[in-house]
C-alpha cells in the first residue's frame, strides 16, 4: 500500500486546497493519471499519480487545505486486498539540514569597561587610552565640539598611585624591556676619560665643613651640575630619538640612577637640572632618593628624562659602560673616586681620580662630540667654586 | 553513434532504435524528475522537455563530439542526448557533489566541459552571445567546428538575440542557431509577443539562411540539422533552424497553464514524437513492439540506477562554500 | 637601476596592450572604434595597422553582444581584452558581466574559466552631463567572481593591464577619463606587471588617513599639500584594487593615524566608501579618534554646467574640510 502525498509544485508552494477528486476509491490508476485538482495561489492545478494500482482510500475532504508532503490518499497494488493504509515504503529522507552559512563574526576587541557614566562624546581610541593610563574619563575636559579624544586623555595623564612593591615590579619590568630595546636598537659608542678630581674634592670637603650636616653636598652633585652645564653646549647628547628623528631637548632633564629597595636601578629625572644650583640639586636628589625608597615617583619623572647620569658611588668599580635609556641618546657614567698614580709635569704623583664614560647614540652623535662634552665637563670640575 | 560529416540519414534499424531510445530516455527522465520534484527531492525551478524530445535528439545527431552545445534552462534533454551520464545529470538535479556541475548549478545549469556542453543558461537570450564567442574563438584559432546554440522563440524578443545574430552573420561565424519554437514564452503566446511570428524571417533579416522544420518529427529534425551543420562546417557562416514544436507540460512545475486550452494541448499530444515514431517504424518493418518494451525496460533500469546514485551521492561540505569563485593560483604565464 | 621614462596614461595603456598582443597570439582587442578610429580615447591608436583587423576588432554598437562574445571566446581559449567605451554604456552589458562572466566558473562547479579583461573609461569632470558621467565602480566591486581595478597612476595603468591579461579570471579595469593625458614615470619597456591586489601608500603621514582611488587620487594629494602647510600631515592610500579591497593596508594606516577620510567619486549612498567605512568600523573601531568621514558625489545626476559639476563631485577643498573635521581643528 502506498501513501499518495500532496506534491510540491514550486519553490514557494507550502500548501494547497483540495477542490476535486477526479478518481474515486476502487478506480484503477495508471501512472500519469490525474487523481485530483488542487487550488494554489497561482490557480487550479491537476495532480497526477506515479504508480499503477487501485485508489484505496481518500484521506482528505473537498475544501481542506493540505500542506505539501501530507498523505491525501492511499493506493494499493492490483493484487492487494482492501486494508488500512500502511506507511509509505519509500522513505522520503530529507537532505541533511545545512545550516545557512554566515561569515564568522570578527573577533571584536573587548571594549574597555566603563567605570561611570560620562556626558561627553568619547572616541573609542580615547576610551581605550584612558583605560591604559588609568585616567578617569569623567574628569577629562572635552575638547573641540565636546569630544574627548586622544589629545584630551593624554593631557590628563595621572600621578602614579602610591602602591609600593607592586608599582616597582611593573617598573622593573619596564626597565628590563627598555634595556633590552636599548641594546638591540641603539648603536652605542663610548668615550672615556679619567679626570683628576683632587681639586674638586678639596673644595667640596672645605665647603661641606662650613655647612651644617643637612646642607652638605654629596660629590655627585657638583658632577651632575657640571654635566648639566656641559650638556648645554653639546645638544646632541641631550634629547629624545623617536621614529627616526632626534628631537634635541630645550632643557636638561637629568635622569639620576638610584638603587631601588630590593635591587635594580631606576633613573627618575630631575627636571630642568641646568637651571638648578647645587643646593637645589642636592635637595631634589635627596627627595628623589627618598621617594624611590618609599616607592613614590611621578610618571613625568620617568618619561621626561633627556639624559641620564649614573654614578657608581664609593668603593664600587673604576668605570662603567652603561646602556642608554631609550628614547634618550646619551648616558654619563662615573666610576668610584680613588687615589691613583698620576703624571704631573713629568713627575708621578698620587691624585684622587675619577673615570667618566659617555655612551652616545651613534645615530645622533659621534665620539668627537662626546669628547668635547668630556673636555668641557672636566674644565668645569677644575673650577668647582664657579659651579 | 553519430555518423560524421554526412547529411544523409541512414535509417537502419539500429539507428532507428537509437533515436527512439534517446527520446524515451529523455521522456522517462523528465517524468521521473516531475515525481521527484513533487517529493521535494528536486527544488528550485524545473522546466520539463516533455513533448520536445525530437528536437534535442535530432539536432545532436548532426554534431560531432568536438562541436559545442549552448542551451537554455530547459536543457535536460539536450544534456542526455549529448551523452552526459544520466547519473551525473540526476545528481545535479538533486544538488549533490557528484552532479555535472558539482551540484552548484541545479536543473538550470548543467555544464560538462569535456563534452563541450556549455549549459544550462537561465537568462533568456543570455547565452547567444556566448555561442557567438565560442565560434569566434574557433574561427580565430583556425579550428573547423560548429557551435550549436539552442534557444526558445521567446529569446527573439531580447536585444541579445539580435546582437548575436548580427555579429555571427557580420563575422561569418560557425554558429548553428536552433530555435525551438514551442509557441509560448512562459505564459505568453508568440502571437502576443512578436510582430513577426515567423522566426526564419528574423534570421533572414540578418542575412542568415534559415529553415523551419516539424519539431515533432525526429527524422525531419535530423535531416535538416545535418544539412545545416554541414553548411556551417563548409565555411558558409551561420545557419538558423526553426523547430516547430510543443511542450506538453507547463512552463515549469508551478504553472496552472491558464494561458492555453486543454484542447490545444490534447491536439498536440496526438503528434507526440515518441509513439508517432515508434508506430511509423513498426509500419515500416524496422521495429517490433517487443523492441520498444526492451528499450523501455533498459531506460527504466538506467533511470532507477541514476536515482539511486543521486540519492546516495554526498552533499558538498559547507566548508567548501567559497570555492570556485576565482581560479586557484597557478602559473599564469603568458605564452611567448 | 631601470631606466625611468615619462609617458602619458593613454600611452601606458597602449604599451601594455601592444606587449600583450606581441607576446601572446591568444590576446585580441575588441570594442567600439578600437580599430579604424584608434580608440575613443586613442588608447589603441596604430594598433590596427600593426596587428590587423582580426586582432584589433571593431564591433557594432552591441555592448551585450560583444561582451558576451568576448566571454564565449575566452571559454574557447582566447584572451580577449574587451573595451566598453565608458561605464555608462556598460549597463547594457551588465547581464553578460554579472550573469555570465562572474558566475560561469562557479555554476559549472569549477570546470570553466573566463580569462577576460574588460576596460572602460569612467567618471565625471568634462561636462558630459548625466548619462556620460557615472562612477559605478562600486556596482562591479559588489560582485563575487570578478576582479575590479582602478589604476590611478601611469605606472599602474601599464602594469595592472598586463597582470590582468595574465589573470585567469574576469578583470574589470576602470580608467578615469580625466587621467588619460596625465604624465608619469614608468620603467623600461619589457619591465611589466604589477600586483593587482594591494593598495599603495602614495604619501606617508601621521595625523589622518585619506583613502581613495582612481581619478580622486590627484585631488586627494592636492588637498594634502594645503593641509601640510597648516601642519596637518596626511597619509594617502591609493586602493588600486576595488575588489578585493586591501583591508590590511587600510587598517594598518588607520590604526596609526586614528582618523580616516574616504574620497569616492560615486554617490554616497551605497557607495564603495560605505563598504570601506563599515570595514574600518569592524576592524579598527577602538583605534578611531573620530567617525570615518566620506567625501563623495552629491545625490544628484551629474549636471552639465561647470560650476555645478564641480559642486557635485569631490574636490580638494571638501577633502581639506573633511580632514580638518576628523582632526577637530
Amino acid at each position: 500500500m502506498i501513501e499518495f502525498r500532496m506534491p510540491s509544485l514550486g519553490a514557494d508552494m507550502e500548501a494547497a486546497t483540495l477542490v476535486e477528486w477526479v478518481k474515486k476509491p476502487g478506480d484503477r490508476l495508471k501512472r500519469g493519471d490525474v487523481i485530483a485538482v488542487v487550488e494554489t495561489q497561482k490557480g487550479a492545478i491537476e495532480i497526477e499519480v506515479f504508480n499503477d494500482g487501485v485508489l484505496d482510500e481518500i484521506l482528505t475532504n473537498i475544501g481542506e487545505k493540505v500542506p505539501v508532503g501530507r498523505a491525501i490518499a492511499t493506493i494499493r497494488g492490483m493484487d492487494e486486498a482492501l486494508g488500512p493504509a500502511l506507511r509509505a515504503a519509500v522513505p522520503v529522507a530529507a537532505p541533511e539540514k545545512i545550516a545557512p552559512v554566515t561569515a564568522p563574526p570578527e573577533e571584536a576587541a573587548r571594549p574597555p569597561p566603563e567605570t561611570r557614566v560620562v556626558q561627553a562624546q568619547i572616541t573609542p581610541a580615547a576610551r581605550r587610552r584612558a583605560q591604559e593610563l588609568g585616567v578617569d574619563l569623567a574628569a577629562v575636559k572635552p575638547g573641540l565640539g565636546g569630544v574627548v579624544g586622544l589629545d584630551q586623555v593624554e593631557a590628563a595623564r595621572p600621578v602614579i598611585k602610591e602602591r609600593p612593591g607592586i608599582l616597582f615590579d611593573e617598573m622593573r619590568n619596564a626597565i628590563a624591556a627598555a634595556m633590552a630595546r636599548s641594546h638591540r636598537e641603539i648603536p652605542h659608542y663610548y668615550v672615556t676619560s679619567t679626570i683628576d678630581v683632587s681639586r674638586l674634592m678639596d673644595w667640596l670637603e672645605a665647603e661641606n665643613s662650613r655647612r651644617s650636616v643637612p646642607a652638605r653636598l654629596i660629590y655627585a652633585v657638583p658632577l651632575m651640575r657640571a654635566a648639566a652645564l656641559a650638556l648645554k653646549e653639546t645638544p646632541e647628547l641631550n634629547g629624545h630619538y623617536e621614529e627616526g628623528r632626534f628631537e634635541p631637548a630645550g632643557r636638561v632633564n637629568m635622569g639620576v640612577a638610584v638603587a631601588m629597595r630590593g635591587g635594580g636601578l631606576i633613573a627618575p629625572a630631575i627636571l630642568e637640572a641646568e637651571i638648578l644650583d647645587m643646593d637645589e640639586l642636592m635637595e631634589r636628589l635627596r627627595d628623589l632618593v627618598a621617594r624611590v625608597r618609599g616607592g613614590r615617583l611621578r610618571s613625568s619623572e620617568l618619561s621626561q628624562g633627556t639624559v641620564t647620569f649614573s654614578n657608581l658611588g664609593e668603593e664600587t668599580a673604576d668605570s662603567v659602560l652603561p646602556l642608554i635609556y631609550p628614547p634618550q641618546v646619551a648616558i654619563i657614567g662615573c666610576g668610584q673616586i680613588a687615589e691613583r698614580p698620576w703624571a704631573d709635569h713629568g713627575a708621578v704623583v698620587v691624585r684622587r681620580t675619577l673615570t667618566v664614560s659617555v655612551a652616545g647614540d651613534h645615530r645622533v652623535s659621534d665620539g668627537r662630540r662626546a669628547a668635547q662634552f668630556l673636555t668641557h665637563f672636566q674644565q668645569l670640575l677644575h673650577n668647582p667654586e664657579k659651579l | 553513434m553519430t555518423k560524421p560529416h554526412t547529411s544523409k540519414v541512414h535509417l537502419s534499424s539500429r539507428h532507428a532504435i537509437e533515436l527512439l531510445g534517446q527520446m524515451i530516455l529523455i521522456r522517462r527522465f523528465e517524468e521521473t524528475c516531475a515525481e521527484l520534484y513533487g517529493a521535494e527531492k528536486i527544488r528550485g525551478f524545473l522546466h520539463l522537455y516533455i513533448g520536445e524530445e525530437a528536437n534535442a535528439v535530432g539536432v545532436m545527431q548532426a554534431l560531432t563530439p568536438d562541436d559545442a552545445v549552448v542551451a537554455t534552462y530547459r536543457e535536460h534533454g539536450h544534456a542526455l542526448a549529448r551523452g552526459l551520464p544520466v547519473r551525473e545529470v540526476m545528481a545535479e538535479m538533486y544538488g549533490k557533489a557528484s552532479g555535472s556541475s558539482r551540484g552548484r548549478g541545479g536543473s538550470m545549469h548543467i555544464f560538462d566541459v569535456n563534452r563541450r556542453f556549455y549549459g544550462g543558461n537561465a537568462i533568456v537570450g543570455g547565452a547567444l552571445p556566448l555561442a557567438v564567442g565560442l565560434a569566434l574563438a574557433d574561427k580565430m584559432q583556425g579550428r573547423n567546428r560548429v557551435t550549436c546554440c539552442i534557444f526558445g522563440e521567446g529569446a527573439a524578443a531580447e536585444g541579445e538575440f539580435h546582437e548575436s545574430l548580427n555579429l555571427a552573420a557580420l563575422w561569418k561565424l560557425p554558429v548553428l542557431f536552433v530555435c525551438e519554437n514551442n509557441r509560448y514564452a512562459m505564459g505568453t503566446a508568440i502571437e502576443r509577443s512578436e510582430s513577426v511570428i515567423d522566426m526564419c524571417v528574423h534570421a533572414q533579416s540578418y542575412g542568415i539562411p534559415a529553415e523551419a522544420v516539424d519539431g515533432m518529427d525526429v527524422v525531419a529534425v535530423e535531416v535538416a540539422a545535418r544539412r545545416m551543420a554541414e553548411e556551417v562546417r563548409a565555411g558558409g557562416g551561420p545557419r538558423f533552424l526553426e523547430d516547430k514544436t510543443y511542450r506538453f507540460r507547463a512552463h515549469s512545475m508551478f504553472d496552472p497553464e491558464l494561458y492555453r486550452s486543454k484542447a490545444e494541448v490534447e491536439e498536440w499530444k496526438k503528434r507526440d514524437p515518441i509513439p508517432r515514431f515508434a508506430r511509423w517504424l513498426q509500419d515500416a518493418g524496422l521495429l517490433h513492439e517487443a523492441d520498444v518494451a526492451v528499450v523501455e525496460k533498459d531506460v527504466a533500469r538506467v533511470i532507477e540506477e541514476a536515482v539511486a546514485f543521486a540519492e546516495a551521492a554526498p552533499w558538498e561540505p559547507v566548508e567548501d562554500l567559497l570555492r570556485d569563485v576565482y581560479t586557484p593560483r597557478t602559473d599564469t604565464a603568458v605564452r611567448r | 637601476m631601470t631606466l625611468m621614462r615619462k609617458i602619458t596614461y593613454r600611452e601606458a595603456v597602449r604599451e601594455a596592450l601592444k606587449e600583450a598582443l606581441e607576446c601572446d597570439e591568444r590576446v585580441f582587442l575588441m570594442g567600439e572604434d578600437v580599430g579604424r578610429y584608434g580608440g575613443a580615447y586613442a588608447c589603441s591608436k596604430g594598433l590596427l595597422q600593426e596587428f590587423g583587423e582580426q586582432r584589433i576588432r571593431d564591433t557594432p554598437l552591441s555592448e551585450s553582444g560583444f561582451v558576451g562574445a568576448g566571454i564565449g571566446a575566452a571559454l574557447g581559449g582566447m584572451r580577449p581584452v574587451i573595451e566598453i567605451m565608458t561605464v555608462n554604456f556598460s549597463l547594457l552589458a551588465l547581464d553578460q558581466i554579472v550573469n555570465n562572466a562572474a558566475t560561469l566558473r562557479h555554476m559549472s562547479g569549477g570546470q570553466l574559466s573566463v580569462p577576460i579583461v574588460i576596460r572602460m573609461a569612467t567618471g565625471a569632470g568634462r561636462q558630459l552631463a548625466a548619462q556620460h558621467s557615472h562612477s559605478l565602480e562600486c556596482w562591479f566591486a559588489h560582485i563575487p567572481g570578478i576582479k575590479v581595478l582602478a589604476p590611478a597612476t601611469v605606472a599602474d595603468a601599464r602594469g595592472m593591464l598586463w597582470t590582468a591579461i595574465l589573470d585567469p579570471d574576469p578583470v574589470v579595469i576602470f580608467e578615469h577619463a580625466t587621467l588619460y593625458n596625465e604624465e608619469g614615470e614608468v620603467g623600461a619597456e619589457g619591465d611589466l606587471g604589477v600586483d593587482i591586489e594591494c593598495a599603495a601608500v602614495r604619501r606617508a603621514g601621521r595625523d589622518a588617513t585619506i583613502i581613495t582611488y582612481g581619478g580622486s587620487l590627484k585631488k586627494s594629494l592636492a588637498a594634502t599639500e594645503q593641509l601640510a602647510s597648516d601642519g596637518i600631515d596626511c597619509e594617502v592610500i591609493d586602493l588600486r584594487a576595488l575588489r578585493p579591497l586591501d583591508d590590511k593596508a587600510i587598517m594598518a594606516s588607520v590604526v596609526k593615524t586614528h582618523r580616516a577620510v574616504i574620497v569616492d567619486e560615486g554617490w554616497r549612498s551605497g557607495s564603495l566608501s560605505a563598504e570601506i567605512s563599515a570595514r574600518i568600523m569592524e576592524q579598527a573601531l577602538y583605534d578611531l579618534d573620530a567617525p570615518v568621514a566620506r567625501v563623495c558625489s552629491a545625490e544628484v545626476p551629474i549636471p552639465y554646467p561647470r560650476h555645478l559639476e564641480i559642486a557635485a563631485t569631490p574636490q580638494p577643498e571638501a577633502i581639506v574640510g573633511a580632514v580638518r573635521g576628523v582632526m577637530r581643528k
